[in-house]
């Protein structure tokens, strides 16, 4: 293996390469493995301290992050913070001076706005390591979608690869297009003109209108979650054309291929970008996806926070 | 990767390919005195020397007995006690071993045993998995230097050294170059 780890930030996947994306995901390989031991737990980060600071709510990102850490053996603090309380430049500036009080060696973000956690890399001692920012990226994510990707079909180059759904407003599909790319996958974008302007064909992916035209030749489906808190009419006319053009139906799910896997980053809405037996059908890996999380979350804060800074 | 071609006159030949076998065999045979239920004995090789030497000494341990000795992978890097301290980590591997371990007698198996903290993170290791009846370490090389309360059980060779001095090794199937063990002054 000649790739090297010499980041301490991960802020998206856009400015890794791809063996550094490999890297990660063979990392993940040995952390994975820490699962199956009678006692979960290594001592690799002993005597760090992780800081979960989570500006936007999350449940499984945070509890993924938080097991992660613990399963490293680093110590952890959760802080959240009403969304409405805050003004973007100020109170990061204020986190990252609180921060650095409590000597916090890792700081795991989520914000509602692009760019906060490069704000904070550049200004903390710590490693930053984005859990989601505004709509920009969520490299965690994307790096567990691959993850799964990639043990399930046993490589990432040459497959096709489906993102459904909002894709204007998903930093889950930003960050997943960045990191098929670099390894190799075709990327198609499905969802209402409204919400997957032809613009991301610029990033090198098609996109497609017609997703019954892109489901056969799917290798892998990976559905976002129609996000009802941030649509707004405009963009979206409502639940049930959406579901008729774009929902993964039992009726759709028989065009996919037999190995086609059904991915989704949760939490799902069942009956809405996909029928409820076809998330608990054989094709689908959503719950490998949240396993696969935790693996890959341990190698992403063993690399970053465990270099000497 | 290829590691750079030692100054000839700085380096000092310890063990060639047939000093190597005939250690490792010797190491065969004490184990298979040591341990009357060989049947509960699993070889653990440290990545990646390590790993190849579990081999070769189970495939000694066949020829003898006629028993297939188990093997596995003991990765140490995240159980190490210096992370935070190098501006490059060690590459973490995934930990192979037999379980339950409760009645077992893992060997833990290295290319060169020094200051001991490698062994005791391996130890840690084995750990995680359950409580195994026996731990033991056998090393090609035991270079001296301990820094941890702990001694080898199997020996391939005893070379005393000076700090400044470093041991390499070689194995055909992880440095693609003959077998072989020398020694290297800083000069």
């Amino acid at each position: 293996m000649t790739a090297r780890w010499t980041r301490k930030d991960l802020l998206g996947l856009r400015e890794l390469s791809a063996d550094e994306i490999s890297f990660i995901l063979e990392t993940a390989d040995a952390f994975k493995q820490v699962g199956t031991r009678e006692i979960k737990k290594v001592p690799a980060l002993r005597g760090k301290t992780l800081v979960n600071f989570f500006v936007e709510p999350s449940t499984r990102t945070r509890t993924s992050f938080e097991l992660a850490a613990f399963r490293l053996s680093a110590d952890v603090i959760n802080i959240s913070t009403a969304t409405s309380s805050l003004t973007k430049g100020e109170t990061l500036k204020d986190t990252a001076r609180n921060l650095e009080a409590l000597h916090a060696d890792i700081l795991v973000l989520r914000h509602g706005s692009a760019g906060a956690p490069q704000f904070l890399a550049s200004r903390v001692k710590a490693s930053v390591i984005n859990a989601g920012d505004g709509a920009h990226e969520h490299p965690t994510q994307a790096l567990l979608d691959l993850y799964t990707i990639r043990e399930r079909r046993g490589k990432i180059a040459d497959l096709n690869v489906a993102i459904i759904g909002d894709i204007l407003f998903s930093r889950v599909a930003r960050s997943n297009i960045f990191g098929l790319l670099k390894l190799g996958a075709h990327v198609t974008l499905v969802g209402p003109s409204t919400l997957v302007p032809r613009e991301f064909e610029k990033l090198g992916v098609k996109v497609s209108y017609k997703i019954d035209d892109v489901l056969p030749k799917a290798d892998v489906v990976n559905l976002l979650r129609i996000q009802h808190e941030r649509q707004r009419r405009e963009y979206f006319p409502g639940l049930g054309e959406y579901i008729r053009l774009f929902g993964l139906t039992k009726e759709r799910a028989k065009l996919l291929k037999p190995d086609c896997l059904i991915m989704h980053p949760g939490p799902i809405n069942r009956g809405v970008e996909i029928d409820s037996d076809v998330a608990d059908g054989l094709q689908s890996v959503i719950l490998d996806q949240v396993t696969n999380g935790l693996a890959v979350r341990m190698a992403v804060l063993y690399l970053c926070g465990g270099i000497a800074t | 990767m290829k590691k750079e071609k030692p100054n000839p006159s700085a380096a000092v030949p310890i063990m060639d390919a047939d000093a190597i076998r005939r250690g490792l065999r010797r190491i065969a045979h004490e184990i298979i005195e040591g341990n009357p239920a060989l049947d509960k004995v699993v070889l653990a090789g440290i990545p990646s020397r390590g790993v190849e030497i579990a081999q070769r000494v189970a495939a000694f341990i066949r020829e003898i007995e006629k028993i297939d000795i188990e093997t596995g992978v003991i990765d140490v890097a995240m159980h190490r006690d210096d992370v935070g301290t190098r501006p490059e980590l060690p590459v973490v591997h995934a930990t192979k071993l037999p379980v339950p371990l409760e009645e077992r007698t893992v060997i833990i198996v290295d290319d060169v045993l020094y200051t001991g903290r490698t062994a005791r993170a391996a130890m840690d290791a084995i750990n995680s998995f359950g409580r195994a009846a026996r731990v033991q370490l056998a090393v090609l090389i035991d270079r001296g230097h301990r820094e941890l309360p702990i001694r080898p059980d199997y020996v391939g060779k005893n070379l005393p050294t000076a700090t400044r001095e470093q041991i390499q090794v070689r194995l055909l199937e992880t440095d693609n170059e003959p077998d072989a063990v020398w020694l290297e002054r800083e000069s």
